[in-house]
């Protein structure tokens, strides 16, 4: 079968992917945790328990706030600390339960037990409402409401439900590792999403860069007996991962400006989300644990680490179990080198999607002085979207918000690969973040005056 | 030779000459009607096209002040109250007069009472940082030092300090236009009354963290212990989420608050002495012993 990907930009970076090798371990349970009420996209979640309150594992500590929203578990089981504003990765305030942690006491009815659940219920409707009670989001990087995805709005119809194994980000290795050891679960997962979805065929696309996975996924598939189930091994390019270059390299189809996923008949879904579906649904487990890496360039072997967290731990926690920060990280992130967020606070305590503590040394992250613009194209030529990021950065400095709207600013998905590709070093993503903000909100604007 | 040369004069003469007339009567036949107090108030106006009144320029205003039913909603920041009594002169109305106003920057954090505890290498921008996380101290409120009110500012009354990594403002050349307010991501620029021969009390702090927190990440900080709020008189302190506010309308500038503030985060700016703080502070125990007294 040839290797396939999507058709336009795209850059190469040295995969780096250290931690493959190194089986996923299940952390220690911190004193105490933090569990974050704007852990998923949309409205932040609002507390449903009380100061002083005592709590189990999985119970719901928080439920959604709007519809774009999702509920919280407790991680832990203890005693309800405080609610209060804590400083989050980035240094914001954001509200946080604080629970100390006294023994481990799960909540009735979770099935603990590793047994493979491989009946699917019947009812669609019953899986997406456990989805949405188990607090389950999109762990590739949005943390989108799972519950809202799995939902098209009436008329559109899901032809394929894509399973996002691509992993395209270099050092990120916990997808890799749970599509190796939990394989099955991740199928049963994929199967419950397409009973969600009314019956649709599912693709796992894999990169070509992990042999291995696609190898044990497929026997998976065998051994299932799913026939609606394949496996897409894709080129090694990033950014792979990305929602419409991973439907444009599996389906052929592109996804419109402004257009959803579901108008072009796909939905994506990653693969830990699939494994976090499986639990929920079969398991009655809510997602208050998921796979992170500790990697490093200068991170020997045996301290690269693919660990089990429970939500709600402090990253400086899992750094110290990690033995700490090396000598020569200048820089920690959390997600990959492309796309991660830089730790300004390693206080700050894991929230559902959190992938990775990433150490970067100085020759890796420490930027160059910017020149000018020599116009060379590499950044048009990289980009997966199919802008001009060099023009594009022309009228961020104008501050031409038309221009940009009909250079479709909106479309960046802030992958990072014209500032990855320029050779004079220009901060191109930084102004675009700010000028696709303001071009977003200029057009919901006029949407919004448009109903009036 | 000669005829050459003459000949195209000829021409050349009464190619012009048709032209012209055909011009005069277009300009009569398409001649826009304009209001002549426009010009007139333009001319009165600095043409600074800065955009402070709300206006795309002087002449935008101009327009917009000659159909408009009073003054209400004209002012221009830059000319003040001498402008504004000339246009409004020219349509005939009564000028409401404003107190002149001068930007402050309502954060102390400087260089060394606000340690750095990181290093951002992204674009000199204090939106782009502040999109990105809440700066490189532990202040997730106090000013970012990447200019954006200095490039802003058309008039050039704003500066970055070197050594404090604060903008300082020369106060002379601030028209109060605002661009520097609408520039600010954290809004530390502030608009507020000069005050009479420009003394002016103002808190140069907007942190809202508890106390502890806000002492640790800068020495500077409003800790928000209400001292001043509850030292004040007049009322003029707004005291909410950790952190005061002084309303310029109601202070009087007795400078009690300054002097009780144990961090001194309140400034006092254009008093024409340096503030005794043991003083007030006699003043204000004998008066609260007189009132328990009664």
């Amino acid at each position: 079968m040839p290797k396939i990907t999507f058709p336009i930009g795209g850059v190469h970076p040295h995969d780096s992917k250290f931690a493959a090798d190194r089986p996923i371990e299940v952390l220690p349970l911190p004193p105490v945790a933090y569990v974050s009420m704007a852990q998923h996209l949309g409205a932040p979640a609002k507390p449903v328990v009380a100061v002083g309150d005592a709590v189990k594992v999985g119970q719901v500590i928080a439920e959604p706030g709007g519809f774009i929203s999702a509920f919280v578990h407790s991680p832990v089981s203890g005693t309800v600390k405080s609610i209060a504003p804590r400083k989050d990765l980035a240094g914001n305030m954001v509200p946080h339960i604080e629970i100390a942690v006294e023994g481990d006491e799960w909540a009735e009815g979770i099935d603990l037990s590793d047994t493979l659940v491989t009946a699917i219920p019947d009812d669609p409707a019953a899986i997406i409402e456990k989805i949405k009670a188990c607090g389950i989001v999109g762990l590739g990087g949005a943390t989108f409401p799972t519950h809202v995805k799995l939902a098209p709005p009436p008329g559109k119809k899901a032809e394929c439900l894509i399973l996002n194994g691509t992993e395209c980000e270099p050092y990120l290795t916990s997808d890799y590792r749970i599509m190796l050891e939990r394989p099955k679960e991740i199928l049963i997962g994929a199967a419950l999403m397409q009973k969600a979805l009314g019956g649709c065929r599912a693709v796992v696309g894999i990169e070509e860069n992990k042999p291995e996975a696609v190898k044990v996924m497929r026997a998976a598939i065998a051994e299932l007996g799913l026939p609606q189930i394949e496996v897409a091994v894709l080129k090694k390019k990033y950014p792979q991962g990305g929602e419409k270059q991973l439907i444009a390299a599996v389906m052929r189809r592109e996804v419109k400006s402004g257009a959803l996923p579901i108008d072009a008949g796909a939905v994506v879904q990653n693969v830990g989300t699939s494994l976090a579906v499986y639990e929920a649904v079969q398991k009655n487990k809510p997602l208050i644990t998921n796979v992170l890496t500790v990697t490093g360039k200068m991170l020997p072997a045996e301290r690269q680490h693919n660990y089990l967290y429970r939500i709600g731990m402090p990253l400086s926690f899992i750094i110290e179990q990690a033995g700490g920060v090396p000598e020569g990280a200048v820089k920690l992130v959390s997600g990959g080198p492309m796309m991660g967020k830089a730790i300004a606070n390693p206080d700050a305590a894991t929230v559902k999607g959190s992938s990775s503590v990433l150490y970067l040394g100085a020759e890796d992250t420490v930027r160059k002085e910017a020149t000018a613009c020599i116009r060379c194209g590499r950044c048009a030529d990289a980009c997966p979207m199919g802008l001009e990021p060099f023009l594009l950065n022309r009228l961020c400095k104008a501050g031409d918000l038309e221009a940009l709207e009909a250079n479709a600013m909106q479309d960046c998905i802030e992958c990072g690969c014209c500032i990855y590709s320029c050779p004079a070093n220009i901060p191109l993503l930084d102004r675009f973040r700010i000028a696709k903000g303001q071009v977003i909100g200029a057009i919901r604007a006029r949407a919004a005056a448009q109903k009036q | 030779m000669t005829g050459t040369i003459l000949w195209t004069i000829l021409i050349l003469s009464g190619l012009g000459l048709v032209l012209a007339v055909v011009l005069f009567f277009i300009a009569k036949k398409f001649k826009v009607e304009e209001d002549p107090r426009i010009d007139e108030i333009e001319k009165a106006l600095p043409g600074a096209n800065c955009g402070g009144c709300g206006y795309a320029g002087c002449r935008a205003f101009a327009s917009s002040a000659v159909a408009a039913p009073d003054l209400e909603k004209h002012f221009c920041p830059v000319g003040g109250n001498a402008v504004m009594k000339q246009v409004a002169a020219i349509l005939g109305f009564e000028l409401q007069e404003k107190a002149p106003q001068v930007a402050v920057l309502r954060c102390n954090g400087s260089c060394e009472a606000r340690p750095r505890v990181n290093t951002y290498d992204g674009l000199q921008s204090c939106r782009v940082k502040a999109s990105l996380y809440s700066g490189d101290t532990l202040c997730a409120y106090g000013c970012l030092g990447c200019g954006d009110c200095e490039e802003a500012c058309a008039f050039g009354a704003l500066h970055i300090n070197p050594q404090t990594l604060l903008p300082e403002i020369d106060e002379e050349k601030c028209t109060a236009c605002g661009a520097c307010v609408k520039a600010c991501p954290r809004t530390l620029l502030e608009l507020r009354n000069k005050g009479p021969r420009g003394m002016r009390e103002f808190v140069a702090c907007r942190n809202r963290d508890k106390g502890p927190v806000a002492k640790k990440a800068c020495a500077n900080a409003c800790i928000g212990c209400g001292m001043c709020f509850r030292t004040c008189t007049h009322g003029a302190i707004v005291f909410e989420n950790n952190v005061s506010y002084i309303d310029f309308s109601k202070c009087k500038l007795c400078r009690e608050c300054e002097a009780m503030c144990p961090t001194g985060s309140i400034h006092g700016v254009g008093f024409p002495k340096p503030l005794d703080k043991e003083a007030v502070k006699e003043r204000i125990r004998k008066r609260k012993e007189e009132a328990a007294h009664a």
